[in-house]
């Protein structure tokens, strides 16, 4: 497992203000793998998520392997104003627009709903609250405890240095469940979440500055071999219209409740 | 549609493939008039670019008509007549702010792939191996172009299409490739290659003062060309010590500025030639810079040297300590087409230079293998060929 953008090394690497937010998104909630994990489409990802609950609960029962965090930090630079960069990623129905494994994002209020595309087409769920924020700097959340996948996340858009755009910072956090099954995730999904987050902040970046994300799915081309036509049958489906929606909705529903209240995970925050 | 796909070294084939459509709101669909094979298309062809694969389609300098348009493109208009440029770039991010067209931050799909490899992705290109994007190219009827309001360029004028084609890559990166010269009049730039690039080269070397044009190549076809565009000619085959030659010329100094416009496949003579292209045939190398020596070599102390031939890889038996002990400046990279095309369509509408006189072949598509291998022997006085999407193929 990839443990190099651990907290320690995360906050030598940044600065004050950041570090003033680090605490949030790095405190570990417990609690079954990212929907990251969950989300890769093979097969492999499909038995692990078919047992994924239960492997979890067993596994830190049984303490075959002490369960850990996983901790990834990604910064591009985004060459436009950090409050406009603020303003889309704060309603988080964006957020499937460019991060490729979720399905769809419901927001109410300070809470929202998170689907997943899970493995083989079943779908991962969870409930999340925006747990701090500050218009134009930063937003950070966090799955309500009991939601089954236990995650924290932050971004942070500071003004480029050199006066042209902004640094944009995601920091996201995984509990890995921990026991033997931990350990396989471990080692089937230690290195993705970085990916993932990359590709996701690099869609992002994309889609504020030149308004769509870059795409060759779906243009022609002459006789594949057969193990490229199965690798490209692999690649997950893309929207192929990925324009930028309006400004977030603030209506909280009356009596809204979260929908996942059950095994918790250590959710202390 | 039909369109030239790549199978492998030395296997391109002209197939039946679906019709592209649009993908991205910026995006348009162009019905190809004219396409032409490209030099850099032949490190293609000799299977020396990485992460090709079969089935791609190829071709990176193309023009046409607008007939299908993005919902977000405002500019462009079905029915406009225009010249593609070979980069895809966003026109948004601070590389295409800054005119930077060919580092443009958000066209290439791969992005990670590049940055892998070099630590950072440059812009992405039409046709040209899914490290730089693996967006389908022009060698075909149709075409997909992304980000349709920023590279296509409106040709306005009624100038047959083989005078404007060369806007979409070679005429601008030989433009570029002595602009990088930062030619002050006199000067003398000495160009290796006489393909179509170093022909753009030499004739805007000329354009921007240089005193003396200096082109080495071995074909005398090519050579004769490069005279006809003002250069003094060297047939590096008869010049057994190519940089005493080139002292000679240059009145003991060297030359101002060198232009490699060769790239990773170059051709010599002597032992460090036939090291290289055993290391590349062996595979333990994908460049052949030949002709890069030559050219660090034989530059004057304080002179540049311009790189519009292409490399991919690691360059063995580089002479650094001869580019540092005599301070010069590199410049290169894929061309920032969008800084060019306007600017060097008016000089040929103006009627200043005609890019089309190093065209030597015209195929239909269906024949465009046929042009691939003519191309690549430089069999038949072979320098440039170009391509008709809607021609009658012949008995290929």
């Amino acid at each position: 497992m990839n443990l190099k953008h651990s907290r320690s090394s995360g906050e030598r690497t940044l600065n004050g203000r950041l570090k003033s937010i680090q605490p949030w998104a790095a405190i570990v909630g417990g609690g079954a793998l990212a929907a990251y994990g969950l989300s890769r489409k093979s097969v492999g990802g499909a038995a692990l998520a078919a047992v994924g609950t239960f492997g979890a609960i067993a596994g830190a029962r049984r303490g075959t392997l002490p369960a850990t965090a996983i901790h990834v930090q990604k910064t591009f630079t985004i060459d436009r104003p950090p409050q406009e960069l603020y303003n889309y990623w704060h309603n988080f129905e964006n957020l499937p627009h460019f991060m490729r494994h979720l399905k769809s994002v419901t927001t109410h209020g300070r809470y929202s709903h998170w689907t997943a595309n899970g493995p083989m087409g079943v779908p991962v769920e969870w409930d999340a609250e925006l747990l701090d924020e500050k218009p134009g700097e930063y937003l950070v959340w966090r799955s309500l405890p009991g939601s089954g996948i236990s995650n924290r996340g932050s971004v942070e858009f500071r003004p480029a240095s050199n006066g042209s755009g902004t640094e944009v910072t995601v920091a996201l956090t995984y509990r890995n469940p921990g026991g033997k099954l931990g350990a396989a995730m471990a080692k089937l999904f230690g290195r993705e979440p970085e990916q993932t987050v990359r590709e996701d902040l690099r869609r992002f970046k994309a889609l504020m500055e030149a308004g769509e994300i870059p795409t060759v799915i779906g243009q022609p081309e002459g006789r594949r071999s057969k193990m490229v036509a199965a690798m490209h049958a692999a690649k997950e489906p893309e929207a192929t219209q990925r324009v930028r929606k309006g400004p977030r909705k603030e209506t909280t529903p009356a009596g809204f409740q979260p929908k996942y209240t059950g095994t918790q995970f250590g959710g202390a925050r | 549609m039909k369109a030239l796909c790549w199978y492998g070294k030395h296997d391109v084939r002209v197939e039946t493939v679906p019709d592209p459509v649009i993908l991205n709101s910026h995006d348009c669909i162009v019905k190809i008039t004219r396409t032409a094979i490209c030099g850099s298309d032949l490190h293609l062809y000799d299977g020396y670019i990485p992460t090709m694969e079969q089935g791609d389609i190829l071709g990176h300098e193309f023009m046409g008509e607008i007939v299908e348009v993005g919902p977000e493109v405002k500019q462009r208009k079905v029915g406009d007549r225009v010249v593609v440029p070979f980069t895809i770039a966003c026109g948004n991010c601070f590389y295409c702010k800054q005119q930077l067209w060919s580092l443009c931050d958000n066209s290439n799909p791969n992005a990670a792939i590049a940055e892998a490899l070099y630590g950072y992705s440059g812009s992405a290109l039409f046709g040209y191996s899914h490290i730089y994007g693996g967006y389908a190219g022009g060698q075909a009827q149709y075409v997909r172009v992304p980000f349709a309001d920023v590279g296509p360029l409106k040709i306005e004028s009624d100038l047959p299409d083989d005078k404007v084609l060369f806007l979409s890559d070679i005429f601008p990166t030989g433009y570029m490739a002595a602009e990088n010269c930062d030619i002050k009049d006199g000067d003398v730039v000495c160009v290796w290659g006489c393909g179509p690039v170093g022909q753009f080269a030499i004739r805007s070397a000329k354009m921007l003062g240089a005193g003396k044009v200096i082109a080495i190549d071995r074909i005398p076809e090519r050579l004769k060309l490069a005279q006809e565009g003002g250069a003094e000619i060297v047939n590096y085959e008869h010049a057994p010590d190519l940089i005493e030659t080139l002292k000679e010329l240059t009145g003991g100094r060297g030359p101002d500025a060198c232009i490699d416009a060769v790239g990773m496949e170059s051709h010599g003579h002597g032992i460090d030639w036939y090291s290289d292209r055993a290391k590349q045939m062996l595979g333990v190398s994908f460049d052949r810079p030949f002709a890069l020596r030559q050219c660090i070599q034989s530059c004057r102390k304080g002179g540049v040297v311009s790189i519009p031939g292409v490399y991919g890889g690691f360059l063995d038996n580089f002479p650094f300590g001869a580019a540092f002990g005599k301070g010069l400046t590199f410049r290169m990279g894929q061309t920032h087409m969008m800084r060019y095309m306007k600017k060097l369509l008016d000089h040929v509408e103006r009627g200043e230079i005609d890019p089309s006189v190093i065209i030597t072949h015209r195929l239909p598509l269906q024949n465009a293998p046929d042009g691939y291998s003519t191309f690549l022997k430089k069999q038949d006085n072979c320098i440039k060929v170009v391509l008709d999407p809607w021609g009658e193929g012949g008995n290929a």
